[in-house]
Order: C-alpha cells, then sequence, then structure tokens
C-alpha cells in the first residue's frame, strides 16, 4: 500500500496537476489557519474542518462547468474554496466580522455565494439532500442544462429525508449528482456500527439511481467519476451517485478528542493516501514540476492564507443594526400591492 | 318494514351535498355494495352504496337536486314482500327540496355581511375621542361584487399568479390529477400543464426541501401541504430553510415561496388531524403569516402572498372553503400584508380575531348587539406582519379586548395580542383581556367532546359581557 497508484494516470496535463495541487493545499493551509485561529478564540461555536478530504471538492469542481451549483453541509469551507469563493471573505465570517460572506451573521456553518453558486452551508444533517434536489429542479424546470452537486456525509446518509429526496429525483429526472462523503464517521460513529449496507452508493439501486463508489484520496479519479456523473446528468437521464471514500483527519468539530480511532489508523491513512502528497509525488516523479516550483506554490498559498488571516481579523465586527437587517426581503415597487 | 335511505356525509365537513344521478329505479333491487346513486360534496362527486338489500320502493329526492341536507330521507327502501302501495302516505322527507332551499341560505350567513358599508356608516357616529378607525375599504367605492366561495377564490388567486409570472408553480399531494385533495387547484393542471402543477409523493419533508431549494434556484413554489398537520414533517425545511437563510446568507438569497393548506380543525378527525398552527408560525422571523376568513382576503392575499419575495405560510380552513362571500370583479385584486380588517365598528369592545375564529367573532357581535352592547370586530387577515396598531387604536376607544382563536391557550396569538396592548395600551384598558380559545386538550373524535373542546360563540359573548359588566 505503501507505493501509490497516482502514477498509473496518464491523460493529465502538467498544468492540470498543479491546479490541483495547488487548490487542495490551499484548503488544507486555510483550515490549518481556521484551526489555529479557532484555537486564540478568533473563531467561536461549531467549526468542522475539511483537512484529509481536499481531493472531493477539487476533483468535482474540476468536472463542474461554470453555472453549475452546490450546496453542502457546515464542513463547507473546502467546498466554497474550490468553487473559487474569496479565502477573506470565508476567513472573516469564520471570525463573524463585517467582511465576512454572510457580513458576519452565518458563520463557519451557513455561509452562501450567489455569484459562486454556493447555496451553503446547511447546519441540519441531510437538508441539503432535498435543498440540493430542488436546485436541480429550478434548472430543469428552466431547462438552462445546468447541473448541482448536493454534497453530503455518511452520516446524513440515514437521514430519511435523503431518500425521499431520491425517490422524487429519480421520479422527475433532476439533473443532481448526489455526492455521498464518506469519510468512514458520523461524528464518532463508525459506518459499521451505524450503517446496515457497506457500499452506501448502493441504495440508490432502490430508486434506480445509478451510482458507484470512488477513492476520494484520488484527484483524478474523483475527478473522472464527476465528469461520468455530470455528463449522465446534463444528458436528461436523472441524477447519479457517487459514493467518495475519504478520511477526515481532524476530529469532528474542533471540541472532538477522536477518541473512537486510533492514532495509528489516522497516521498510516497520512503517510499512505494523502491527497496532496499523491499529486505533489505525480509532479515530482513525473518530472512535471520540481522542488522548487512547488515551494513557490506552496509560498504563495502562504502568503493568501495569512493575508486572510489578517483580513479577518481586521476587518470590523458587524454593525449593531446588522441585527436588524435581512430578516425579510423588501417587496420590489412593481409587485407592491396597491 | 320500509327503510329510508338518508343523504349521507361523505366527508368530514359536508352538511349538504346535490344528488347528482340516480343509478337506480323506483321497483330496482339492490344489494349491500351496489352503487345506487351520486352525490357530488364540495371536494368530489361520490358513489354512493347501498347497504341494506331490498326493493327501490320511492325516490324521494329527483337527481339534480342541490343543496340536500346530510340525513334528508332521499328514498325509500322495500323489504321483501313489500309494495310501494305500502308506504304511508305523507312520507316524511317529500318536502326536502323546501329544506334545500332553507339550506342553502342558512350555509353562507356571513355573505349579506357586507363588511365595507355598516363599517363606514357607524365610524360616523363615533362619539369618542379615539383616534378614528381605518374602515378604507379593500376595493373602491362602486365596484361589482360577485359572489365566490373561499375555495374558487383561492384557485382564482393562485391561477392569476401563475398566468401573470412562469416561474410560479405548485406542487403538493394530489394537487394535479386528483384536482386537489379539496378541490382548490380544481382545473389548474389542464390549464397550466404538468411542469407546473406537480403531483408529489407522500413525502412532506422531502418536497417541502425540494421546493425551498427550487426557490433557492429561483423559481416561486407554492407548495400545498394536504393539512398543515402533515407541514408538520416538512417544519425542519420550513423554518431551518426557508425562513432564515436570507439572514444567514447576508441577504444573498432567500425563498419566495408559499406553504398553503388547511389549518385547524375540521370535523371529527380527531387530535392529528385538527390542529390551529397560527401561533407557531406567527413566532419566527424570516416568516410572513397569512390567515383569510373571507373569500375577497383568500384571493387578495394568496395574490400578495405569491408576489412576496419571502415564504409566507398561508393557513386556510376546511370548514371556510365551502363558504361564500362578496368578492370584488376587478382585476388584479391585492390585499396587503399587515393590514387588518375592521368588519364591524363599535364602541362598547374590540373583538378580535382571523381566520375561522372570524365566525365566532362576527356571530357573538351580533348576538352582544341584541343586548345593547357595541362590539368592534377586527379580522388580522395576517399574524405576520400584524396590524397591532388596529388593535390599539380600537382598544383606545373600546377599552376593553377579547380575542378569538380556535388554537390553544399557552402560547396563543391572543396572549400576544394581551401583551402587545399591556405595553403599549395600559392606560386605556378598564378591564383585563380575555383570550378565547380552544380548550386545552388534543382534538377528541366524540361529536359532543370535539364540539366542547372548541370554542364557541357563547363563550366569546361571556367573556365580553363579563368585561363590560353586563
Amino acid at each position: 500500500m505503501a507505493t501509490r497508484k497516482a502514477a498509473s494516470k496518464p491523460n493529465v496535463s502538467a498544468e492540470e496537476l498543479k491546479t490541483y495541487y495547488r487548490e487542495m493545499l490551499l484548503i488544507r493551509r486555510f483550515e490549518e489557519k481556521a484551526g489555529q485561529l479557532y484555537g486564540m478564540g478568533l473563531i467561536g461555536g461549531f467549526c468542522h474542518l475539511y483537512i484529509g478530504q481536499e481531493a472531493v471538492v477539487v476533483g468535482l469542481e474540476a468536472a463542474a462547468e461554470a453555472g453549475d451549483k452546490r450546496v453542502t453541509s457546515y464542513r463547507d469551507h473546502g467546498h466554497m474554496l474550490a468553487c473559487g469563493m474569496d479565502p477573506n471573505g470565508v476567513m472573516a465570517e469564520l471570525t463573524g466580522r463585517e467582511g465576512g460572506y454572510s457580513k458576519g451573521k452565518g458563520g463557519s456553518m451557513h455561509m452562501f455565494s450567489k455569484e459562486k453558486h454556493f447555496y451553503g452551508g446547511h447546519g441540519i444533517v441531510g437538508a441539503q439532500v432535498p435543498l440540493g434536489a430542488g436546485l436541480a429542479f429550478a434548472d430543469k424546470y428552466k431547462d438552462n442544462g445546468r447541473v448541482t452537486f448536493a454534497y453530503f456525509g455518511d452520516g446524513a446518509a440515514n437521514q430519511g429525508q435523503v431518500y425521499e429526496t431520491f425517490n422524487m429525483a429519480a421520479l422527475w429526472k433532476l439533473p443532481c449528482v448526489f455526492v455521498i462523503e464518506n469519510n468512514q464517521y458520523a461524528m464518532g460513529t463508525a459506518q459499521q456500527r451505524s450503517t446496515s449496507s457497506a457500499e452506501i452508493y448502493e441504495r440508490g439501486m432502490a430508486f434506480g439511481i445509478p451510482g458507484q463508489a470512488v477513492d476520494g484520496m484520488d484527484v483524478l479519479a474523483v475527478k473522472e467519476a464527476g465528469e461520468k456523473a455530470v455528463a449522465h446528468c446534463r444528458s436528461g437521464k436523472g441524477p447519479y451517485i457517487l459514493e467518495i471514500k475519504t478520511y477526515r483527519y481532524r476530529g469532528h468539530s474542533m471540541s472532538d478528542p477522536a477518541k473512537y480511532r486510533t492514532r495509528e489508523e489516522v497516521q498510516k491513512m497520512r503517510d499512505e493516501r494523502d491527497p496532496i502528497e499523491q499529486v505533489r509525488d505525480m509532479l515530482l516523479t513525473g518530472k512535471h514540476a520540481t522542488e522548487d516550483d512547488l515551494k513557490a506554490i506552496d509560498k504563495d498559498i502562504k502568503a493568501i492564507v495569512n493575508a486572510s488571516a489578517e483580513f479577518a481579523k481586521t476587518s470590523p465586527e458587524p454593525a449593531l443594526d446588522e441585527l436588524w437587517t435581512d430578516i425579510y426581503a423588501e417587496v420590489s415597487p412593481q409587485e407592491a400591492t396597491a | 318494514m320500509a327503510t329510508e335511505i338518508l343523504m349521507p356525509a361523505l366527508s368530514p365537513t359536508m352538511e349538504e351535498g346535490t344528488l347528482a344521478k340516480w343509478l337506480v329505479k323506483e321497483g330496482d333491487s339492490v344489494v349491500s355494495g351496489d352503487v345506487i346513486a351520486e352525490i357530488e360534496t364540495d371536494k368530489a362527486t361520490m358513489e354512493f352504496e347501498a347497504v341494506d338489500e331490498g326493493t327501490i320502493g320511492k325516490i324521494l329526492i329527483p337527481e339534480g337536486s342541490e343543496g340536500v341536507k346530510v340525513n334528508t330521507p332521499i328514498a325509500v327502501l322495500l323489504e321483501d314482500g313489500e309494495t310501494a302501495d305500502d308506504l304511508p302516505q305523507g312520507q316524511p322527507g317529500t318536502p326536502s327540496a323546501a329544506q334545500a332551499d332553507a339550506g342553502n341560505k342558512a350555509a353562507a350567513p356571513a355573505a349579506s355581511a357586507a363588511p365595507a358599508a355598516p363599517a363606514k356608516a357607524a365610524a360616523t357616529g363615533n362619539e369618542t375621542a379615539a383616534p378614528e378607525t381605518d374602515t378604507t375599504p379593500d376595493w373602491p367605492e362602486g365596484t361589482t361584487m360577485k359572489q365566490q366561495t373561499v375555495r374558487e377564490a383561492l384557485r382564482d388567486g393562485m391561477a392569476e399568479e401563475m398566468r401573470r409570472d412562469d416561474s410560479v408553480f405548485l406542487m403538493g399531494e394530489e394537487v394535479a390529477e386528483y384536482q386537489g385533495a379539496y378541490k382548490i387547484s380544481q382545473g389548474m393542471l389542464d390549464e397550466f400543464g404538468a411542469k407546473r402543477v406537480i403531483d408529489t409523493p407522500i413525502t412532506e419533508h422531502g418536497f417541502a426541501g425540494i421546493a425551498t431549494g427550487a426557490a433557492f434556484g429561483g423559481l416561486k413554489p407554492i407548495v400545498e401541504f394536504m393539512t398543515f398537520n402533515f407541514a408538520m414533517q416538512a417544519i425542519d425545511h420550513i423554518i431551518n430553510s426557508a425562513a432564515k437563510t436570507l439572514y444567514m446568507s447576508g441577504g444573498q438569497m432567500g425563498a419566495p415561496m408559499v406553504f398553503r393548506g388547511p389549518n385547524g380543525a375540521a370535523a371529527r378527525v380527531g387530535a392529528q388531524h385538527s390542529q390551529d398552527y397560527a401561533a407557531w408560525y406567527m413566532q419566527i422571523p424570516g416568516l410572513k403569516v397569512a390567515m383569510p376568513y373571507s373569500a375577497s382576503d383568500a384571493k387578495g392575499l394568496m395574490k400578495t402572498a405569491i408576489r412576496d419575495p419571502n415564504p409566507v405560510i398561508f393557513l386556510e380552513n376546511e370548514i371556510l372553503y365551502g363558504r361564500s362571500f362578496d368578492v370584488p370583479d376587478i382585476d388584479d385584486y391585492t390585499v396587503p400584508f399587515g393590514k387588518a380588517r375592521i368588519w364591524r365598528t363599535g364602541s362598547d369592545v374590540t373583538l378580535v380575531s382571523f381566520g375561522i375564529g372570524m365566525t365566532y367573532a362576527l356571530e357573538a357581535a351580533e348576538k352582544l348587539a341584541e343586548d345593547g352592547i357595541d362590539a368592534e370586530v377586527i379580522d388580522l387577515r395576517t399574524l405576520r406582519p400584524m396590524d397591532t396598531g388596529a388593535i390599539i387604536r380600537s382598544v383606545m376607544k373600546t377599552n376593553r379586548c377579547v380575542t378569538i382563536e380556535e388554537g390553544w391557550p399557552q402560547g396563543s396569538v391572543g396572549g400576544y395580542i394581551s401583551s402587545v396592548l399591556m405595553q403599549q395600551a395600559f392606560d386605556y384598558l378598564d378591564a383585563p383581556v380575555i383570550n378565547c380559545t380552544g380548550k386545552d386538550v388534543p382534538m377528541p373524535y366524540a361529536a359532543n367532546l370535539e364540539k366542547h373542546a372548541l370554542l364557541t360563540t357563547d363563550e366569546v359573548v361571556a367573556a365580553a359581557k363579563d368585561i363590560t359588566y353586563r
């Protein structure tokens, strides 16, 4: 297992590999910084880090087209960075500042970007699944050829509303990729203790939804599967399920001591399967990049992340009257009643 | 012994129906389970089966009769060996065509209570120094009115908005091919097609979530819950997804949509189907809550709800669906949110209600008038935003207030109104505010217990007399 299988992927350009390396590294460094700011008391409440799962969103974003939508749970920082949202705005939301994507009113779990078609950031486990299908419903209604990625975890996969959604998505042929990010632990409960099926994607068979398992530590495998899923959805055949087997290195949230698994288990995963190291190896062994090239990328990323932290510390707290805004959208004048 | 076949009640709220068609004629023999007639209720045409076997001796109510009261004898069934000659003359039930007519009139008492005109007349006779009561009617003077049921008004409101805006669509259980479980969406599938009038599986949590996602994605869904009791399966999406997203996104995106359906007690459907959710939804910032009483408000508020860029809870009532009211016959009739309607002006006590509670409020006002107590009756129409200003202005004049609702007492709409009056009109109150509510029990099934659990007009009258010290 120590030999990483990544080298056997010939159809990828050096530029592509560097892009994935860069995007995954941005998420990793950003999350490490967020963990640090949390420790400093600058970020409060719940904060769920994405470290270890970076290949999932980076691989799938590589399969997406402009205008495609995405929605996810509360472990959402990686998705936001991968779809091109500004690290400053994300970090400032984590610190609850005016410059955050939600002006500090949403926090880590509730962030949105209409511009980047990122529809949250949802704190209720599983709720994002019908919401994602609803976004796909809107696209099908408008017949605009767009596809929605609805991300959820192995824990959310046991919520009833997921299967209510599978049924309707299949019935109505909604262009939705259901992405199960199976990081093997629903908070502290291992999959085999919570889930009757070993392969969660197989549950889609009951609804006639095709799907597959994917190595979520291999960004190229994720991208390839993503392209297949997207093509299926875009061609009007209805939803597709990707069960992406991944692993989170950190605890469920910042306060999780992760006693439900051994240190060795985590270490082994880091040593042998790390998604960023795999791409790094490919770049170096394939002579697509030199150590210096990669160091330059690292430096660049570090600067972006440090700048986001600085922005998040210096952006002012929201004005007190923000408490009372954005509760209701104003009725537009042409819609106003007499 | 000849037995009478009685007009059946074929829905929980049916009081009368149309005997559309006889499928048997006099002299035919029938056995239990034979379909003998087609009867139209306010929701559907139902087949009516014989329960006993025998020969149809006499048909008492001819086919095509409308407004036949439940339990009116409609035919006589003869046992073996009996003939039509055995029937006693002047069989009870023969004059039922006349009865049915009377029933028709009785069914729509509120329709005669045209709101605007009497209110205006009374306001001019007001002698107190309190602020002027705002009785501005919702339509221009001289507007032609037409009689419509609440059911028809709701459908017209939705259909007009769907004609106006392609992004509006209706989804829910049985809304399309079945024409609506309560026939609210009658004809809409034909007009708008299956793309915009969508039957869902029985899966409230799921379709409420999908509709909310569709609203995030730029559509304007109308979600019909067959009843709001079933919306409890979906309440997470209503509150956590639809109501809060605008705030959580810093104003970037919200859910322009309507959640609608019958709310509150119908008749004899027991505890799980008889709950009033007005106070629940009224509590949620981010939601708007409308609860119309009359057909004109049902239509005008529905149109406003669909145009509103926020999630709107639209609480209807099964018992009101079949009631007829005057509806202004004008293009694009809308009713603004947050403006109460004064149904009746008065100087002795303010009766505040909304939705079906208005039935008790208006009846009580009539009874109080007989005893010389002049009640002002306010229909809130929307609970969020709530026109508390109208209540306060009225109480400044009457100095007394009774709230009326079918929901439970603890955490009630009336409780909130009481606290508003305490804080903003304390000096004007000459007596405690009384909250008339449903009883603090799950709804029982037994007819007598159910009646006892619900609010009554007499309770409202008693409360008003209590605080006017009469």
